[in-house]
């Protein structure tokens, strides 16, 4: 069952990843505004504009 | 600031999804082949390419790589680039991305009906290929995270997130579990064994569906419902509690899938504990899908699109609570083994994965064709086909796995088993098998109008290649030199390099460290169990190649029921030379692991030998299919290559089998002898003429061997 060790240590670092991954995040402001990233993502708009009507 | 113009790329996104809708088709297809061979196995006729063994791997590879796979990599190539206001960094890497993938998928449908695979499952392609998996992914994460170095909106919405975590966690996993030592191009024998195997093997597979079938699609969720129901996400806090959550708890739940096996107890526990705190950041998810619908409901009336993103998310709700249920040691002493299983598994790939890509390609293709959807009465009836295709499979499945399992354990009074003919629990399930057959022709044929829309829709538009954007650049934070590349690379550079590092040190330490660790733990545990010999070997390899570990399994569970029917239980310590583990996760067949007490001597042959031959001619309801090449007769060629033998061997003592090189010199007076002795007796039987040189003599000598080596003394325990 050594494997296990081999697999707490792989999965550890992974974590170990993604809590780096998390610290950055946090400290670059990515979470400071839990709103408007929402919102902003609807607008997409486009240069030209065609017409994209779509039936619905 | 100069607002900058670029142009999305659109014709990566265009080929992903049509690759995603042409191989989902064929995945649909072949899944339908293979239930209809469960009911009527003399679908195969005399192809054994066209057996369930050999299918099944190509059905679910099918599904979730080329199917699922492509969907989300359309769904990447389209919302990273708008996401994150710019163009996807190299559109060489994207193609050969796109390319490199296609051409997996064609391997894979080559070699998995001829047999060739590693049997582990999700994971059964050989390694060459795994080495261009390994290759194409790298690519695909490259040209990923360069596009998010050159982004011009600094925040990374939570499907970014998603996206990254996918790319992470896939490498390691695939690195992991198929580290593999080669004996020829086409054949190779996993470095770990027997509990060890497994337990990596599970550990892979669980999060191949968290990493590749999840977290990647609630990242297109968090894109592509907001945009269609033109609506904010109900929480965006919530979204990003729950993905943290998510990842960190997700990598622990694996060992779920060997509750009741051989593993240690302590090890199964922990992912029991895991899985019931998964329910949390998994409903995290569905409510935050579900809820960003809050007062637009009126929307789904009218929106094919958001119907199915409805029912995808319903469907992943459903299955993320039966997970953590099934993980428990009461359900899944009920449900492992049985078709309650792939009823789990088909609510999450045709509901959650399925209706999540047919909304997002209902979605993608008017915007990427410049024109309104072909016809929404069309999609509509696409949506009914579906949802009523999905109950049509998972109900019965249902049904038919708590009928079959009950009737395993169904004792009469005088304490023998009522149904102690294996057969019985299995032609009890015939009209659920027919019923799912139905749920499949529904789902296809729903498919099929899918197809036809986004045909019609696709012609009566316009290709819109390269859309036109405007966004102003990132603001430099920290530097007067406007928009120079190389600051804002040194400016996050702390972080990705350390990445890179961390990732680079992890899988080149590891395949150093990983086969001595498995070397040293096979010291086997039972002092009688003793390694295979050539014969044996080559037979296990048939048996590896015919996939009959997609319907029988080798692992007696400690239940009064299991040891009544098969013997006694299975042991850790008597897998220790499997490279690799063959437990299996379902019994559609009886199973093996005591099948050499069973049927031993030159009787027990001589049934082996008949039954491969023609099991219906045994039993009359069997459904199992013949495999008359294994035999030389009626102008087959069934003569057992042993070009490779001593290769395998040697390969098997490089990983620690303990052979002695007088052994392995000797290889073919042993195999030649071993052969000759079942062929003998076999041939004091008047209707049989076997040369010991066929294959259904190595598989036999093999079938014998499973599971005696512990009767010749008593469990020796030694302390490791």
């Amino acid at each position: 069952m050594e494997i296990i060790f081999v697999l707490i240590t792989v999965s550890l670092i992974i974590a170990l990843i993604f809590l780096s991954a998390f610290f950055w995040s946090v400290r670059s402001g990515q979470f400071d505004d839990d709103y408007t990233p929402s919102v902003r993502m609807l607008f997409d708009d486009e240069t030209k504009k065609e017409e994209t009507t779509t039936k619905s | 600031m100069e607002l900058e113009k670029f142009y999305y790329d659109n014709r990566i996104v265009r080929n992903f999804s049509i690759a995603a809708i042409v191989f989902g088709v064929v995945a649909f297809l072949v899944g339908l082949w293979i239930a209809l061979e469960l009911r009527y196995p003399q679908l195969n006729g005399p192809f054994s390419w066209l057996t369930f063994g050999r299918l099944r791997a190509l059905h679910t590879n099918a599904a979730i790589f080329a199917f699922v796979g492509n969907s989300i990599f359309a769904g990447i190539y389209y919302s990273l680039q708008r996401l994150l206001k710019t163009r996807m960094a190299s559109d060489l890497l994207s193609n050969i991305h796109f390319w490199g993938w296609q051409l997996i998928i064609v391997a894979a449908a080559i070699t998995l009906p001829l047999g060739i695979t590693t049997s582990k499952e999700y994971a059964e392609l050989e390694w060459p290929i795994d080495i261009a998996i390994a290759l194409i992914w790298v690519v695909f994460g490259v040209n990923m995270i360069w596009t998010i170095l050159k982004r011009r909106e600094r925040h990374l919405y939570v499907a970014i997130w998603f996206y990254l975590a996918t790319f992470i966690t896939i490498a390691v996993l695939h690195i992991f579990n198929s580290l593999a030592l080669p004996v020829s191009m086409l054949k190779s024998y996993s470095v770990y064994s027997g509990v060890q195997d497994a337990l990596v093997q599970w550990w892979y597979g669980h999060n191949a569906v968290a990493f590749f079938l999840t977290t990647p699609v609630l990242g297109l969720m968090y894109y592509f419902v907001p945009k269609a129901a033109n609506r904010p996400v109900y929480s965006y806090r919530l979204s990003i509690i729950h993905f943290w959550a998510l990842i960190f708890l997700y990598i622990w739940a694996g060992p779920h899938h060997l509750i009741y096996t051989s593993l240690p107890d302590w090890a199964q526990s922990l992912g029991t504990v895991f899985s019931i705190m998964l329910i949390f950041p998994s409903w995290g998810g569905m409510i935050n899908g579900l809820l960003t619908l809050r007062g637009a409901w009126d929307k789904v009336r009218d929106s094919a699109v958001l119907k199915f993103f409805v029912v995808a998310i319903t469907a992943y709700g459903m299955s993320t609570l039966e997970g953590p249920l099934l993980s428990t040691k009461t359900l899944n002493s009920i449900a492992h083994y049985t078709d309650w299983i792939p009823a789990h598994v088909h609510i999450g790939t045709l509901g959650w994965n399925g209706f999540m890509a047919f909304g997002m390609f209902y979605y993608l293709f008017p915007k990427m064709y410049r024109t309104g959807l072909y016809s929404e009465k069309l999609a509509n009836v696409h949506f009914w086909l579906g949802t009523l295709g999905i109950l049509f499979w998972a109900l019965p499945m249902y049904i038919s796995g708590f009928t079959q399992s009950l009737m395993w354990k169904q004792f009469n009074p005088d304490g023998t088993l009522v149904y102690s003919n294996f057969l019985d629990t299995v032609t009890q399930l015939f009209p659920f098998f027919f019923l799912r057959a139905v749920g499949g022709v529904l789902y296809l044929t729903g498919a099929l109008i899918f197809v036809y829309n986004m045909i019609k829709t696709a012609t009566g538009g316009k290709f819109l290649a390269q859309e036109e954007a405007e966004a102003a650049p990132l603001a430099p934070n920290y530097e007067a030199h406007k928009g120079d590349h190389w600051h804002r690379v040194i400016e996050r550079k702390p972080v990705q390099f350390a990445l890179w590092i961390t990732i680079a040190i992890l899988i080149g330490g590891v395949i150093e460290i990983i086969p001595t660790i498995t070397v040293s733990s096979n010291i086997p545990t039972i002092a009688s169990v003793k390694p295979y010999t050539p014969l044996e070997l080559e037979g296990r390899d048939l048996y590896i190649r015919e996939g009959c570990n997609a319907c029988h399994s080798q692992m007696v569970r400690p239940f009064r029921s299991e040891v009544e029917r098969y013997g006694e239980y299975s042991k850790a310590g008597e897998f220790v030379y499997d490279h690799p583990f063959l437990w299996g996760s379902k019994r559609t067949g009886p199973d093996l692991h005591r099948v050499g007490k069973k049927y031993q001597g030159d009787a027990g042959a001589v049934w082996h030998y008949n039954h491969m031959w023609d099991p219906q001619e045994m039993n009359k309801e069997s459904i199992m299919p013949r495999y008359p090449w294994l035999f030389s007769l009626e102008g087959n060629d069934g003569t057992l290559n042993t070009s490779s033998t001593e290769a395998k061997l040697k390969a098997m003592q490089t990983l620690g089998v303990p052979y002695s090189d007088e052994y392995i010199a000797n290889w073919q007076t042993e195999l030649e002898a071993q052969a000759s002795i079942i062929a003998e007796g076999l041939n004091k039987n008047p209707d049989i003429d076997v040369e010991p040189n066929e294959e259904i003599i190595a598989l036999i000598a093999y079938l014998q061997r499973l599971g005696r080596d512990i009767e010749k003394n008593e469990v020796v325990q030694k302390q490791p």
